[in-house]
This record gives structure tokens, C-alpha cells and sequence, in this order.
């Protein structure tokens, strides 16, 4: 860890942060808007950051916006999170080629590159570290996640906005990070110009912040980061009921449950976007000779059909019951499985659902909070 | 009678009489008779009255559907301890089934048409009689259900279209 | 499991078995015997896992083994041709490669049922899973009570394992009673619900540990007529299925509740899905 304390960079230590990571062997990636979006690809430089640019989110709806004050990181969370890259949404497991009157399996070669991740936000370092307890049960580790996880660099970014759908204070997760990070970045933007207030939360962490530069922070800058924090926390419109599992665990016959699946389509769309949904399926191709055969895995949602497929049908075969699937996972099942919940407050699945069905009004309403429903 | 006193044991100690009154056990003991029949023999024919029912008290008998120019169909089969026969409680009083003793059967018959006519004389007889033979009838109900599901059939039968 | 496997850290990657030999035991139900193509060392299961078995280019499923934990020199497995992978399996001869990943899973109670009484209570191919577990108890059969198989099936030309139930059902300390669903007239044996056998099989309900596998609604039955004969939840184990692509809980598949079929079960202490087992498509 550094030996300084809390430090505060300028504008400009965003591109030395950025090329310091880079010059140490990091891919660095990093917001940037695409296609209407913010999502996570490689940064050439800081210039990619979307400054200025602020999303609002609601029920089924997400869109872009500019601000003047040029903020770097007043979005929030696109559609995409870091799982995409600890966990690729295709990963090729092995290869067997035939040979003689059998065949034999190749497993593929490990990728060894390195990722830095710039502007994680506390929900998704939550949500990292819910995976870490998926991937890696000690008995059983996925090595690819468990490599990929331990040679990222994480930089936080604390939340001095809140998004229309998150509720990351009822769920514990933000909107400060606490630990899981290198580096955390908060950003100060006000009367004395735009900073970032940068704390090192580990030895790597540490010896980039040395190489960073900067100014000691005062009492004033940790207070207006504090400040700034403490409004988005303040401002958040949504929160999940602290009851959640043992309401759902209490109304697994609710007939709340049609109530639901006449709005759900069973996209998927909440799986795709949720930071922790890890439901994968594998798939087998064989080249046009039949000498070569693959296994991929590929990202896979509870809400498909064939998800829960048993010789002949499927197990849940309604929507309904796919809902009820996710949900109770998500929230209830996964402390007996994970000892933590699945849930990280991030809010896009509220977003990203085609007919804005939110999980907390969901759990409100089964919890017979709602009377009006 | 020697005889009789032994069938009023046989039917103390049958589960479906248990806690019945005395008197009731008594009644249901004049309406009793041993029964054997060899193996192969059938013990009734599906459309005759139901006039009997049986306590198996050893062997088994298979329930039958004949269809002309195919095997009988097995549709249950009951053993030691099982009642077989539950057509005489229910109008039309008819028998539904043909019923064949796969090994030598020994059973209590009991003469159902004489204990009828107690049943409409003495309602408590006919509430406690309803009660014991609805949950065997219920049983077989469930049972042919359960059969009807074909739960180990092959998937390739049962793939929604 | 052989060497092979130890070298590799990949949980996802199989290991390569030859088929020693194959049988057909019912018009769709075939077993494989399988044995390690590379290296040797003895296979060790616990009654009741199973291995993910992988058909080059097809596909890969999970199979309980149904051979004797004793015999270390293969592992069996008894395959329904129900999809793909098991169809294309059935095509396989001696000296065919599958790849093999395993064994995963939890266990039959063989232990804990040492000194009590037995029952054993199967439909159609869920006699397989639990063949090991009754092998297990045959080769130690004086550290167990009375042991009671009971066995439903289709008709009698789908019963499984149908000499050996013969043979176990010869013994003096081994009660079996089957029965099937339809017959024709030239069956003399049972025809009915698995469920009918309990009341005719004496077992001592007080001191009976209850082994349950089959079609899960055969096995909602059979849970309420052990229930009903005095068994308590703690004392019923039954073999759960779910879809499975990884065995070892990433793929996220075979939740059951908070459990996963692959890790914590397939075989459960009743009591531990007690809440869940009869709620809809769950």
C-alpha cells in the first residue's frame, strides 16, 4: 500500500493514470459512449472518458445526455458490466481431435493478458466479489476467472450521482467503495476546478498512485468527496426491501407469480445485464470431416426454455415460474448458496427490461407492502 | 359356531374393521364365509351384480379388462390383506372389473346384498361401512391415476406439440 | 479417478475412457463399461455420483454409475436413449472412446445405514443410480438390517435389472417385490403403484433409513407412503434430476432451491428440500 495518504490528482492525471497503466503491460478499458450508451471497451487514451455525458435511467428507459460541467464519471452503469471480461460471454473450453479409433482433448490455451479497469462502481466491485465466491470455491476454482481476476487492476469510481434504478444503499454495495479496489477516484468537480480525490487500496494500487504525482488531500477535499457521496446516497429513489428473501421464500405459490409473467416476455434481457448472473450453457461443433470437435461455453439465462431441460421438457415451463427462478435466486437462494446476496443494487435490470419491471416493487408487492396492486 | 368365532377374529384383526363396534363386527361376521379359489380361477366377471367383496387373507388376484382378441389387460393386481371388491357399496351394485386368483386364494367372503339391507336398516353400520370402503375406493382411484401418467414411459411419447 | 485427471486443473476438461464393453438391457437402456485410455490406477466412487460423459462432437451428459463401488477397474454406467448424446452413445462398441469427467455428487447413506434397516424404493431407470448403494450393502451385508428392495416399472418387458432383482430376491436376507404399471396375462406378478408395495414390505419404521429414486412424481408418492408408514424426513434420502452442463455449480443449471443437484445433491436427506419438493416448476 502507498505510504501516502489520501491524495487528490487534476483532470489531466486521468491520461497519466491511464498511460501508466497501460506502459505496465494492462489492457486498459474504461467507459466510453458507443451506440447511445456508455459501455466498457479499450481506452486509447482518457479522452475516451465520457465527459459531460450523464444517462438517465428508469423502468425500461435509458438515455444520454450532455452536462457542462464536463464530469467524467456522472453516469452510472451502462449495460454491460466487468463480467464481460472476467467472464467472456464465449469462452472456448477445449478442442478434441480424433485420432485412431478415439480422439484426444486439447485444452486451450490459457489467455495471459492483463486487464486494468477504469470507473468499477462500488456495486460492481460488490458484484466481483460475489463472482469470486462462485468461481472460486476452493474445491472447485474456474481457472480462467480466478486468473483473470487476480492480474486486473481495479479503479473505483465512488458514485456522486445516483441513477434513476439504483438502490445500491438498501443492498450495502455503494455508492463508496470500501475495499476490492487498487485505486478509488472520487470526483470533485466545483467552484475549485475538477479533481479527483484517489485513495490506493492495495500495494499495486499503491505504487501507481506513487507514480501518479498529485497533491496531498485536506480535510476539505475529503469532505467534499464525503459531501458528494453523501448526496447520491441522498438522492436515490429506489430501495429493496431489507425482508426480501424470507418474503420470497414465503410466497414461492404467490399468484403474484402470473402476475409478473403476463408483463415478463422472458427476454432475458435482466441476465445479460445483471453483474452477477452466471448461468452458462456449452456448446458442441464439430468441423465439416468430423476430425474436430469444440466445446465452448456461452452466457445463458434462466428465463430460456431449454435452461432447465430434462429429457423430454422443461422443468419451468412458464414464465412465471422462470421469473420466480431469477428472483428468488438473485435475492433469497443465493445467501444459502454464496452466503451473500446476488443482488448488488446496480438497477439494470429495472433499465434494461423491455416493460420496466422492477425487482423491487416486485418484492414490495409480494411482501403485501404495495396495497394499492 | 367354531367356524363363525374364527371368522370374527379374522375380521378383528382386518385394518379396515379396526375400532368398529361389536355389534357391527358381529353383523358383518354372520354375513361371512371362507373362501378358496385355485389359481386361475376367476373369483368374479366384470358386469355381474356385486353382491360379495373379499378380505385376501393369502394369495393374489388380478384385476382384468378382457378386450376381444388381445390378452387381458392387468389393470391392478391385490394381495394378502388388500379388499377386493368395492362395486356392492356403490349403485348400481355391479361388478367392473373380471377378477382372476393368480396363485391359490384363500379369502373371507362377505355376502354383501344381506349386509345392504342392514346398512339401510342401521345407518350408524352404513356411515361406519362408507367410511372404511371410500379411502380403498379413493385409493384405486389415485392409484389408476397415477398409472394413467405413465411416469416411466419414454419421453418420445409424452414431447409437447 | 486416473492421473489424468489430477494433471489437469480445468474442472470442465474430460478425460478420455475406452469402452470395455457394451449391453443392452432393455430395448432403450444400454450399459457401459468403461475403463481410463491412458494410464490405470483405481476408480473410486460413492454410491450414488455420477460422471458427466461426453459423445465426441455430440454433446455431454450426466449419468449415474451403477457398477460396484468395489470393482475398480471401470466405471459403468446405465444409459436411457433419451436425446442425442444418449442415442449416439448406444452406437458405441468396445474399444469407442467417451470422455469422462467425475465423479461428482453427493451420496447414498451407506454408512449411516449401517445397523438399521434398509428400504429401497426405485422406479424405471432409477434402480441404476442405486444399484451401487445395494451392491454396497449385499458385500456387507451383516453390518445392516433387514434389506427391502422394492421396484416399479413401466410393463413387464421394461423392468431393469430384472435377473439380478431375481437373484437378489432368491437370497434369504434380501426382500424384492416389483411391480408394473400394465401387463397382460401372462404376468403373475404385481400390477400397481410402487407406492402399494410399502404396506406389504415389513420394515421397522422406528430404525429404517429410506432410498428413493425414480420419476420425481413417483417419488412424491413414495415420500408420503414412507411418511405415512412412520419414517420421518431425516430418514429419506432421495436421488434428484435437474439439467446439468458444468457438474461442479457454475453453470447454474441444476438449482434446486438453494441447493445444486450437481454439488449437494443428487441424493438428499428429504428434510433438506422438504420446503420446496412439491412446489410447482420449481
Amino acid at each position: 500500500m502507498s505510504g501516502r495518504g489520501k491524495t487528490v490528482i487534476g483532470r489531466d492525471g486521468l491520461a497519466d493514470l491511464v498511460a501508466i497503466l497501460a506502459e505496465d503491460g494492462y489492457r486498459v478499458i474504461g467507459p466510453q459512449v458507443a451506440d447511445g450508451a456508455v459501455v466498457y471497451e479499450p481506452l486509447d487514451s482518457a479522452d475516451d472518458l465520457p465527459a459531460g455525458v450523464v444517462d438517465d435511467h428508469d423502468g425500461g428507459h435509458y438515455r444520454l445526455r450532455r452536462e457542462a460541467d464536463g464530469a467524467v464519471f456522472a453516469h452510472v452503469v451502462g449495460p454491460q458490466s466487468w463480467k464481460r471480461y472476467l467472464y467472456p460471454p464465449v469462452q472456448a473450453l477445449w478442442r478434441a481431435e480424433r485420432h485412431g479409433k478415439g480422439f484426444r482433448v486439447i485444452e486451450e490455451p490459457a489467455d495471459d493478458g492483463r486487464d486494468a479497469f477504469i470507473g468499477v462502481r462500488p456495486c460492481d466491485i460488490r458484484a466481483m466479489a460475489v463472482h469470486d465466491r462462485v468461481f472460486d470455491r476452493g474445491d472447485v476454482v474456474d481457472g480462467g476467472y480466478a486468473r483473470r481476476r487476480r492480474d486486473a487492476f481495479v479503479v473505483a469510481v465512488n458514485c456522486t450521482r445516483a441513477g434513476g434504478t439504483c438502490f445500491c444503499v438498501s443492498m450495502g454495495t455503494g455508492p463508496a467503495a470500501g475495499e476490492g479496489f487498487d485505486l478509488a477516484l472520487t470526483e470533485l468537480v466545483g467552484d475549485n476546478g475538477h479533481e479527483f480525490l484517489v485513495e490506493a487500496g492495495s500495494a499495486a494500487g499503491g505504487g501507481v498512485l506513487d507514480r501518479l504525482g498529485g497533491r496531498d488531500a485536506t480535510a476539505e477535499d475529503e469532505a467534499a468527496a464525503e459531501a458528494a457521496v453523501g448526496q447520491a446516497a441522498a438522492s436515490m429513489g429506489r430501495h429493496m426491501a431489507a425482508d426480501a428473501p424470507a418474503v420470497l421464500m414465503a410466497n414461492l405459490e404467490s399468484p403474484h407469480w402470473d402476475g409478473v409473467a403476463a408483463r415478463c416476455l422472458a427476454c432475458g434481457n435482466c441476465t445479460m445485464v445483471c453483474p452477477t448472473c452466471f448461468c452458462t450453457t456449452v456448446e458442441d461443433a464439430t468441423d465439416l470431416g468430423g476430425q474436430v470437435a469444440e466445446r465452448r461455453r456461452r452466457w445463458d439465462s434462466c428465463f430460456a426454455a431449454d435452461h432447465s431441460y430434462i429429457h423430454g421438457g422443461s422443468v419451468r415451463r412458464e414464465t412465471s415460474a422462470r421469473y420466480r427462478q431469477w428472483i428468488t435466486h438473485k435475492l433469497a437462494t443465493w445467501h444459502e448458496q454464496f452466503g451473500t446476496s446476488g443482488c448488488v443494487g446496480c438497477g439494470r435490470c429495472i433499465t434494461w427490461c423491455p416493460v420496466g419491471i422492477d425487482i423491487t416493487e416486485e418484492v414490495r408487492t409480494l411482501g403485501g407492502a404495495d396495497k394499492g396492486d | 359356531m367354531v367356524q363363525v368365532e374364527g371368522l370374527e377374529r379374522l375380521l378383528l384383526e382386518h385394518p379396515l374393521f379396526e375400532g368398529m363396534a361389536d355389534e357391527h363386527r358381529d353383523l358383518i361376521a354372520g354375513c361371512a364365509a371362507n373362501a378358496v379359489f385355485e389359481a386361475g380361477r376367476y373369483v368374479y366377471r366384470q358386469g355381474g351384480p356385486a353382491d360379495r367383496f373379499y378380505l385376501i387373507r393369502h394369495g393374489s388376484v388380478a384385476l382384468e379388462v378382457h378386450v376381444p382378441g388381445r390378452e387381458p389387460f392387468i389393470v391392478e393386481t391385490l394381495r394378502e390383506g388388500d379388499v377386493l371388491g368395492w362395486g356392492w357399496i356403490l349403485p348400481p351394485f355391479r361388478l367392473n372389473f373380471d377378477a382372476r386368483a393368480l396363485q391359490l386364494m384363500r379369502a373371507v367372503s362377505i355376502d354383501a346384498a344381506c349386509l345392504r339391507g342392514k346398512m339401510d336398516e342401521d345407518h350408524e353400520l352404513g356411515y361406519q361401512l362408507y367410511r372404511r370402503f371410500m379411502p380403498v375406493i379413493a385409493d384405486r382411484l389415485a392409484a389408476s391415476r397415477l398409472q394413467i401418467v405413465d411416469m416411466y414411459g419414454h419421453p418420445d411419447d409424452y414431447v409437447r406439440t | 479417478m486416473p492421473t489424468a485427471a489430477a494433471a489437469t486443473l480445468e474442472p470442465m476438461t474430460p478425460v478420455p475412457f475406452r469402452v470395455l464393453g457394451m449391453r443392452k438391457e432393455l430395448p432403450d437402456t444400454y450399459t457401459l463399461d468403461l475403463a481410463p485410455a491412458d494410464g490405470d490406477g483405481p476408480l473410486h466412487f460413492a454410491p450414488g455420483q455420477f460422471n458427466m460423459l461426453y459423445h465426441f462432437g455430440v454433446g455431454e451428459i450426466p449419468i449415474s454409475i451403477s457398477g460396484d463401488p468395489a470393482a475398480t477397474d471401470r466405471l459403468t454406467h446405465t444409459i436411457r436413449s433419451v436425446g442425442a448424446v444418449s442415442r449416439g452413445m448406444g452406437t458405441l462398441k468396445a474399444g469407442d472412446m467417451v470422455g469422462v469427467r467425475g465423479p461428482f455428487g453427493s451420496a447414498w447413506p451407506v454408512d449411516e445405514a449401517r445397523g438399521r434397516d434398509v428400504v429401497i424404493v426405485c422406479g424405471g431407470i432409477g434402480l441404476a443410480p442405486l444399484r451401487p448403494a445395494i451392491y454396497h450393502i449385499l458385500a456387507n451385508r451383516p453390518s445392516y438390517g433387514r434389506l427391502v428392495i422394492l421396484y416399479g416399472a413401466r410393463s413387464p418387458r421394461d423392468i431393469l435389472f430384472r435377473r439380478e432383482l431375481e437373484r437378489w430376491g432368491g437370497r434369504l436376507d434380501t426382500y424384492v417385490d416389483a411391480t408394473v404399471d400394465r401387463a397382460t396375462g401372462e404376468w403373475s406378478g404385481n400390477v400397481g403403484v410402487v407406492t402399494n408395495l410399502i404396506r406389504h414390505s415389513g420394515f421397522d419404521p422406528v430404525d429404517t433409513i429410506a432410498m428413493v429414486c425414480g420419476p420425481e412424481t413417483m417419488m412424491q408418492y413414495t415420500v408420503e407412503a414412507l411418511r405415512d408408514r412412520g419414517l420421518d424426513n431425516t430418514r429419506i434420502y432421495l436421488s434428484m434430476e435437474r439439467n446439468m452442463k458444468c457438474a461442479v455449480g457454475f453453470c447454474g443449471r441444476c438449482q434446486f432451491g438453494g441447493a445444486f443437484v450437481c454439488r449437494d445433491g443428487p441424493v438428499f436427506r428429504f428434510d433438506r428440500i422438504a420446503p420446496i419438493f412439491r412446489v410447482w416448476e420449481f
